[in-house]
């Protein structure tokens, strides 16, 4: 499947980390872009990622925060 | 020891906020409420004269301190970001119905925390209702409810719960003369008691700044447990509750038993349903009565809502005899539960849209 865009900024917690995790484990999950507006969801973000199995991310910083997700 | 090398700065935070709030009960303030939210906005609220029970009336420098800590270090790590705009409205009665809660049981997470640590055992039952309250929000939250987005505000409201919590601490150190009498402090029980106010404030805003850089949250460690298996948060509030045990035993401040416990009745069963109450009113605003304060310091303005609400919440319920006292529930402390669960449950069935 091709890429995915995420957008979950100004969600409260835990709903960026919560719908990121939804997409992860979704079957069809290839590739992934989450915009979150926090640093907070960045970091909640990427301690589910740390343990995941099986994925890679990078983050870019901006006026927000971009996450890229994909399958290693 | 990869655990701890992981979770090492919420764990230390978690620490010093068990170990300075035991000091603080040392230093003045009541029995094991070294430091409370929701009993010290309740004291800030008797102070400006939104209620009149004349035991809890006192302007707790700790609150002030926990939003402009807060504030100071979101400054600092350039992560001040005004936003709002997420439904406040219903934030407000989220933080109002939170408030009738707490007063239900006399406490926030935190002290039922510092409670159970000074070995008041009736938190055991308020910590078992705050885990089923927290639980039902988590099942709203699988079920899809979300209060939709906040957007990127204007620099100034962001600013406004900073300047409020700044003009609340000056009427604390002018204490100005007002026809009428306020502000109010109490003469008796637990609004006199208080540690200096250098002391209070300096400690708590020292809590404001670890606790904005860790995202330290009390509701949040239960939700991620069983939300997402994530044990990060619990760790923090795990190392408060043995920590301030360690500390309760070192200053001679660990009672253990049920019956007369400071600020505490042993009604366990509203003791229980107050912080169900409670504990879903946190899970569906996303944050603990402490984390609120600490994101409207960092810009959050629904997070500011929600203090307000809980402020407004307290005035109420010691008007209208819905808050329990060291005698027991009030009269209408049933009848709050039940419409605040009423509140709680509508909130979590109804507003449901797919986000993504």
């Amino acid at each position: 499947m091709a890429k995915k865009l995420l957008d979950l900024r100004g969600l409260s917690c835990p709903q960026p980390v919560f719908e990121t995790k939804k997409a992860v484990e979704d079957p069809s999950f290839e590739e992934l872009e989450v915009l979150v507006d926090t640093k907070t969801s960045v970091e909640n973000i990427q301690r589910l990622l740390s343990r995941m199995a099986g994925v890679t991310h990078a983050v870019e910083e901006g006026e927000d925060f971009k996450v890229i997700i994909s399958r290693t | 020891m990869g655990f701890f090398k992981k979770h090492w700065k919420i764990i230390l935070c978690g620490t010093f906020i068990g170990i300075v709030a035991t000091l603080l009960q040392k230093f003045g303030n009541p029995a094991n409420m070294g430091v409370c939210v929701a009993c010290f906005e309740r004291d800030i609220a008797g102070a400006l004269g939104f209620h009149r029970a004349t035991v809890v009336q006192y302007l707790r420098p700790e609150i002030f301190a926990f939003v402009l800590g807060s504030f100071a270090s979101s400054l600092l790590f350039k992560e001040f970001k005004p936003r709002g705009g997420s439904l406040p409205l219903v934030r407000f009665f989220l933080g109002f119905f939170a408030m009738l809660g707490a007063l239900v049981f006399l406490g926030c997470p935190w002290r039922a925390l510092l409670r159970l640590a000074g070995g008041d055992w009736n938190a055991i039952a308020a910590l078992v209702g705050l885990v089923v309250g927290v639980f039902i929000g988590v099942q709203f939250i699988k079920g899809g409810y979300n209060l939709g987005r906040s957007y990127p505000a204007y620099k100034f409201p962001g600013l406004l719960m900073p300047l409020m919590m700044l003009g609340l601490l000056l009427l604390l150190i002018i204490k100005p003369v007002v026809p009428g009498g306020v502000p109010f402090f109490s003469q008796k029980g637990p609004g006199s008691q208080h540690a200096p106010i250098i002391i209070s404030f300096i400690i708590a805003f020292f809590i404001g700044i670890f606790a904005q850089r860790t995202r330290f949250c009390t509701m949040g460690a239960v939700r991620d447990i069983i939300l997402m298996r994530d044990f990060h948060l619990a760790s923090g509030v795990i190392s408060l509750l043995a920590f301030a045990f360690l500390s309760n035993l070192a200053l001679g401040q660990f009672k253990p038993g049920f019956f007369n416990q400071p600020v505490a009745h042993t009604n366990q069963i509203w003791t229980f349903f107050g912080m169900v109450l409670s504990g879903l009113a946190y899970a569906l605003a996303g944050g603990c009565p402490g984390r609120q304060l600490f994101l409207s310091g960092e810009g959050d303005i629904d997070a500011g809502v929600f203090v307000i609400g809980m402020i407004v919440g307290a005035g109420f319920a010691h008007n209208f005899a819905t808050a329990a006292s060291p005698a027991g529930v009030g009269p209408w402390s049933p009848i709050a539960v039940v419409a605040g669960l009423f509140f709680c449950i509508a909130t979590g069935l109804f507003m449901r849209k797919k986000i993504a």
